[in-house]
């Protein structure tokens, strides 16, 4: 391919096509092949719910290639079945590539059947045809492309085989007119069919289509093909006509579901193509295939499930050992930089603005980069490799007693280490309605940024050797509440019809080093784009909230008593008296002041809630923002002894656990909300998780609180 | 009435009528299930939650609550 590859005189045509297949057919990989391309953003590896456009040059042409989501049918079950559907009617494209596995071909060809009624030219690749001969499979794909009327090549993506040819049959069918595809349906249909198109003929209707294509689109109960046809004079008596046909149809499956009635002369018609053009050389042999002996271990009732902890646990040490590492160097490389750039803005409050707002949120974002890089790396290998429809698989019977799906799993696990990757994570579930419940329960599973929290409470309330147990108790009292809310809201907000769960477990597979990368890379790069956009905003935004309005007579007041101070020691209480200060009367201040009767029954004074309110923020705040009030100095963490005394001399016990509660519960950053709202597909879910998690927060604080008043 | 979820590991079945909602149905037959189809059962998950079938040449996981809306005689 590569040295065909030119710069295209202007004139060079343009040919944009859509890539269209089942899942797990290696659409992703073939693409990967065919252009050594520049991919713009986008997702591969079932992750997807974006189509990818790869635009390449080849002789004269300029390709532009859609790669659409893998999808079954036409039946707009899941977000990858809608968006390519919707594509596929609606769009602008000269061609359809239909990629199909020859290893399956009798199931591929079923939506090859959907697409041959579209009206539209369209090429076959076989792909995996050198896994095909590998399985004694030989395909006649000169006899298949004159049965179907469609052009069919033999490639391999993974072989890199007939990737050239392929695209010297898009040119070829590209230039040359459509021929009619040859989709022969039983008799009983194809009476219906032609009844149909008589009637069409003897009215001469100008159809943007051919007259067999217009009577399949109406028998299909294909929505635009009626738009058109219906406006038209002779509708009334066409109508009855096709009622008529329909009620044959139907009679003739005994099913009163057309979707079905089709799919049976679909399925009848490919097993006579497939009968033509495949022959097994190989017997398929009684023993196991490599796939099955591999299942007999993975999915094994007994064993099965403590495996798959096996790896979880793996990919968790793997996430927070392995990813330390390059932490510490981000860290203090934005330590660093925020040191260097300090001094070249004179400025104060632009340079507090560049360096504690700017460079710190941002770098506090980056700073996850690691972590989220292996843990994108963990789950494109669980995907790629046919793993996840396993988990899935093991897992989905304890899931589903909460309402939840078996490859809920994943997400949920993965919101113990940040819930941003979580919410990422969150994608793989296909159905809208069990990806929304766990997004709404992941905030559940206590992230690693409320471990400081926990462990400075845990710390100022319980001895040393009891404080381990305590934050054992947190975290795993928080998931069960998570399960307990998924119950509730599948009781409520997302009562209805349960969404069948029925999946493909494909065939174990080697993934390719080139796949993960792109999927990893391309990943990456949207997180690290939202880090210095969306993120980037929020954290000024606090930074504002928490350092204005200026109390200058304050400053004035404080930096005379400074410099007077005698003791280093002094000097710093005094700072510290004046970051209270000014704090208490910055606008967050102002919020925590004016909310302090709606918190009261939780037992919370202002400085707990101003504390709670830049957690909102990003739970890390939490324990510098108690530093600041409680008069120690914002520069401390969970394990300065001295707040943890300090807290325990001003927070009553009740108080304390109410206060854990809420951290526990509600929103777990301002960076999460907003992947979250990206991942649900609106920032309406945005706000009802906001009003969901407060209100839970509030409820169960307000319970905790009591309780242990009631207790103590 | 005998549907898959009665099937034990390895029996090999055809799918005689789906007593699905339209959905479940749209589904099942968009993955090769339909009437007519032959199914062998490959495993179980715990309990009985989750079974592996084989419809062709591909493997499919079903809940315990939709392989009882499929209608099978044995092979």
């Amino acid at each position: 391919m590569k040295q065909d590859i030119k710069v295209c005189p202007i004139t060079a045509k343009h040919i944009k096509v859509a890539l269209v297949g089942q899942p797990n057919v290696g659409k992703s990989m073939l693409i990967n092949s065919v252009s050594n391309a520049h991919l713009h953003v986008g997702n591969f590896s079932g992750v997807t719910v974006d189509k990818t456009e790869v635009l390449f040059d080849y002789k004269d042409y300029h390709f532009t290639v859609v790669d659409l989501p893998g999808t079954y049918a036409f039946t707009d079950f899941t977000i990858e079945e809608r968006v390519t559907h919707k594509y596929l009617c609606n769009e602008d494209y000269d061609l359809i590539i239909n990629v199909v596995d020859s290893t399956n071909l009798e199931k591929n060809l079923q939506l090859t059947s959907e697409l041959l009624t579209m009206n539209k030219k369209i090429v076959i690749a076989l792909n995996m045809s050198d896994e095909a001969v590998k399985e004694g499979i030989e395909i006649d794909e000169k006899y298949m492309s004159e049965l179907l009327g469609v052009p069919c090549v033999k490639v391999s993506a993974a072989a890199k085989t007939g990737i050239e040819e392929l695209i010297n049959t898009v040119i070829e069918t590209y230039t040359k007119p459509k021929i009619e595809p040859k989709l022969v349906f039983s008799e009983a249909v194809e009476e219906e069919i032609d009844k149909i198109v008589s009637f069409l003929e003897k009215h001469n209707y100008d159809a943007n289509n051919s007259y067999r294509n217009v009577a399949i689109n109406l028998l299909q109960n294909k929505e635009k093909t009626y738009q058109r046809i219906s406006k038209k004079a002779i509708w009334t008596e066409l109508q009855s006509i096709v009622v008529e046909s329909l009620a044959h149809i139907e009679l003739h499956h005994d099913t009163d579901d057309l979707k079905e009635a089709f799919a049976e002369e679909y399925a009848a018609f490919n097993r006579g193509i497939v009968a033509e053009v495949v022959k097994q050389t190989k017997v398929e042999s009684e023993a196991k295939t490599l796939t099955e002996k591999i299942d007999s271990i993975l999915i094994h009732p007994l064993f099965g499930i403590p495996i798959f902890l096996f790896f979880m646990w793996g990919l968790f040490q793997l996430t927070f050992t392995l990813g330390n590492l390059p932490m510490n160097m981000i860290d203090s490389f934005f330590g660093w930089l925020g040191n260097v750039i300090a001094p070249t803005i004179s400025n104060d409050d632009i340079r507090s603005l560049v360096v504690d707002g700017i460079i710190g949120g941002v770098g506090a974002v980056v700073l996850f980069t690691p972590n989220i890089i292996i843990l994108f790396v963990g789950i494109a290998l669980l995907e790629t490799t046919g793993y996840m429809s396993r988990v899935a698989f093991l897992l989905d019977g304890f899931f589903h007693k909460f309402g939840l799906h078996g490859q809920s799993f994943i997400p949920l696990v993965t919101g113990f280490g940040c819930s941003i990757p979580a919410y990422m994570a969150a994608r793989i579930l296909k159905n809208d309605r069990d990806r929304l419940l766990t997004l709404f329960i992941i905030g559940f599973m206590s992230c690693g940024a409320r471990l400081p929290v926990y462990v400075l409470f845990a710390g100022a309330f319980f001895a040393p050797d009891m404080a381990g147990n305590v934050l054992f108790v947190i975290y795993i009292s928080g998931a069960m509440l998570g399960l307990l809310a998924a119950k509730v809201l599948k009781m409520t907000a997302f009562k209805g019809v349960e969404e069948p769960f029925v999946m493909e477990m494909p065939k174990y597979r080697i993934p390719s080093f080139k796949l993960i990368w792109h999927t990893v890379l391309t990943q990456t790069i949207m997180y690290l784009k939202k880090a210095g956009t969306f993120i980037a905003g929020a954290a000024m935004l606090v930074w504002f909230l928490s350092n204005y309005p200026h109390n200058v007579e304050l400053e004035k007041t404080y930096s005379v008593k400074i410099e007077q101070a005698v003791t280093q020691q002094q000097k710093k209480s005094l700072q510290n008296k004046l970051a209270q200060e000014e704090l208490a009367h910055s606008y967050l201040g102002k919020i925590g002041k004016l909310t302090e009767p709606l918190f009261k029954p939780l037992g919370f004074d202002w400085k707990m809630n101003v504390a709670l309110q830049a957690g909102l923020a990003a739970k890390e705040v939490v324990v510098s923002t108690l530093g600041v009030l409680y008069s120690i100095g914002g520069d401390v963490d969970e394990t300065s002894r001295s707040l943890a005394d300090n807290i325990r001399e001003n927070i009553p016990f009740a108080s304390a656990v109410a206060f854990i509660v809420v951290v526990m519960v509600y929103l777990p950053c301002l960076a999460a909300t907003t992947v979250f709202a990206k991942e649900a597909g609106s920032w309406k879910y945005a706000i009802y998780l906001f009003f969901f998690t407060s209100v839970v927060a509030y409820v169960l604080a307000f319970i905790a609180y009591r309780v242990t008043l009631l207790m103590s | 009435m005998h549907t898959l979820f009665d099937c034990h590991k390895g029996c090999v079945a055809r799918v005689k009528k789906i007593n699905a909602e339209h959905g479940l149905k749209q589904r099942l037959i968009s993955f090769g299930v339909m009437k007519g189809s032959e199914i062998s059962v490959l495993e179980h998950a715990p309990k009985k939650k989750t079974i592996e079938i084989k419809v062709g040449k591909m493997r499919l996981a079903l809940r315990d609550i939709e392989a009882q809306h499929i209608e099978v005689e044995s092979l």
